[in-house]
């Protein structure tokens, strides 16, 4: 088992739980795994409570309801009213779809402490069409509904090629609404996202662009309005800092139980990533082999391990690293110092080529029968 | 942004203070995030508690630790506190 006997572990943060897979959107760069249709059992409600109770008591606060589509389990407000019982702070992640006044209200009375919802784009048209589904109306209703009911409400906006130039518009749209904090998202490339990223990876000069927008925005908004604005790492040459360090802060539970240390960590080979139903949080955390693979910094190969910036950085991200260059152990190629950087700016020059092809081929959607076809 | 001597203060209502067991300390919690607080920090926050103005929350932590001078740093405390959108005045 690859660094294991730490005595330094730190407890879990950030608890992920993934309550389903199932979603009512089609969204081409969802995070869940491209193979999901083959993962149909969920956890059940007690399931659930278990973990809640068990990742609570070793020091996680932060707990994100997400899916797939959340609204989805019937037993959500049970389970939002255990969580404030234990003292976590709630963030439901949803897209909206199927939220009513009547749940946002009942959610606000079993503790729910905030509600994030996603929008795909500032015009009905671009928002159904990246969404696969007719939603942009009745999101924007249920943006003023999380408003109206006191929750702090924050607005994550997934930023890619076919929404980029929109970004004045999405900006002024959030203003609109009222939300209290902003996420503007740049695309990550894993799953779904990766099989689309020629027809999603913006160019750089888009890219500036629409930063230089944001940032603009952010100090006219200052006071009023939080943005967090998640950086598009193929234009950077340092790698994100992913998890915050493996195993160090996030916990996330797929909807069939298995835990994960980040939530693409079920593409990794090898992690044999345990499940809820047949350990505790406490026993996954410290002593399994998943959670313990890269934790620490004797995994590291060169360029990394003599890296003088491994401590900041963790080496990027160990899925990306696997994705693009077949090795989970190498550095991100993300970051100038890999000798698999060039990928990277491969893969810049194939999304541009795409976009000025005249036959593009269509987005792939995230649905049952894609995900069947592909995996 | 100052803060206003003659207004109450109170803690933000979009935010959650919490006593954190395992960490032992105070934490601020808010969407997707979470500030750790240092003991004095942590005790002028829950002094916002809407019935006090500064003047009042000086003295009484003058008074519940004894000591005088505080006013300084209880201020400069205070307006990070609201730049940061931790507490509300109105």
């Amino acid at each position: 088992m690859a660094g294991s006997n730490k005595t330094n572990i730190t407890p879990p943060r950030w608890l992920l739980a993934e309550l389903t897979y199932a979603c009512p959107l089609q969204c081409p760069y969802c995070s869940n795994p491209i193979d999901y249709a083959k993962y149909q059992s969920e956890l059940d409600t007690e399931d659930w409570k278990r973990v809640l109770t068990q990742a609570r008591k070793m020091g996680a606060v932060q707990l994100g309801f997400s899916g797939g589509e959340p609204l989805t389990r019937k037993d959500l407000p049970e389970l939002v009213k255990h969580a404030r019982d234990l003292g976590y702070y709630s963030n439901l992640i949803t897209s909206g779809y199927g939220l009513t006044e009547e749940k946002i209200v009942q959610l606000k009375e079993a503790g729910l402490d905030h509600i994030q919802v996603s929008i795909q784009a500032s015009s009905q048209e671009l928002n159904d069409h990246i969404a696969g589904t007719a939603s942009f109306q009745h999101k924007k209703e249920v943006a003023h509904l999380v408003k109206k009911h006191g929750y702090p409400m924050v607005l994550c906006v997934v930023i890619h090629r076919e929404n980029i130039h929109q970004m004045p518009e999405i900006l002024a749209m959030a203003e609109e609404l009222g939300a209290d904090y902003l996420e503007l998202a740049n695309t990550q490339y894993y799953g779904w996202a990766h099989a689309n990223r020629d027809l999603l990876l913006p160019t750089k000069e888009q890219f500036e662009q629409a930063e230089q927008i944001a940032q603009a925005f952010k100090e006219k908004v200052a006071g009023k309005m939080k943005i967090y604005y998640v950086v598009p790492d193929f234009y950077e040459d340092r790698p994100k800092a992913c998890m915050n360090g493996w195993g160090t802060t996030f916990l996330t539970i797929a909807p069939d139980g298995v835990a994960l240390p980040c939530h693409s960590a079920r593409d990794l080979p090898g992690l044999d990533c345990p499940n809820v139903k047949d350990y505790s949080i406490e026993q996954i955390w410290n002593e399994s082999k998943a959670f313990n693979f890269f934790r620490g910094f004797e995994w590291m190969k060169e360029p990394c391990s003599s890296c003088d910036e491994k401590e900041k950085d963790f080496g990027g991200c160990r899925c990306q690293a696997y994705l693009l260059s077949g090795d989970m152990y190498a550095a991100d190629p993300v970051c100038s110092k890999s000798p698999n950087h060039p990928v990277i700016q491969e893969a810049i020059d194939s999304a541009k080529a795409s976009a000025l092809a005249d036959n593009e081929k269509p987005l792939i959607f995230r649905n049952s029968k894609n995900s069947r076809r592909l995996s | 942004m100052s803060i206003n001597p003659d207004q109450t203060i109170k803690f933000s209502p979009m935010h959650r203070l919490q006593w954190e067991e395992v960490q032992q300390k105070d934490v601020i919690l808010y969407p997707e995030g979470m500030v750790e607080l240092n003991q004095s920090s942590a005790e002028i926050l829950k002094m916002c508690d809407g019935t006090r103005n500064l003047a009042q929350i000086v003295s009484d932590l003058e008074q519940k630790f004894a000591t005088t001078g505080l006013v300084n740093d209880i201020t400069a405390f205070l307006e990070v506190a609201l730049k940061n959108g931790w507490i509300q005045q109105n």
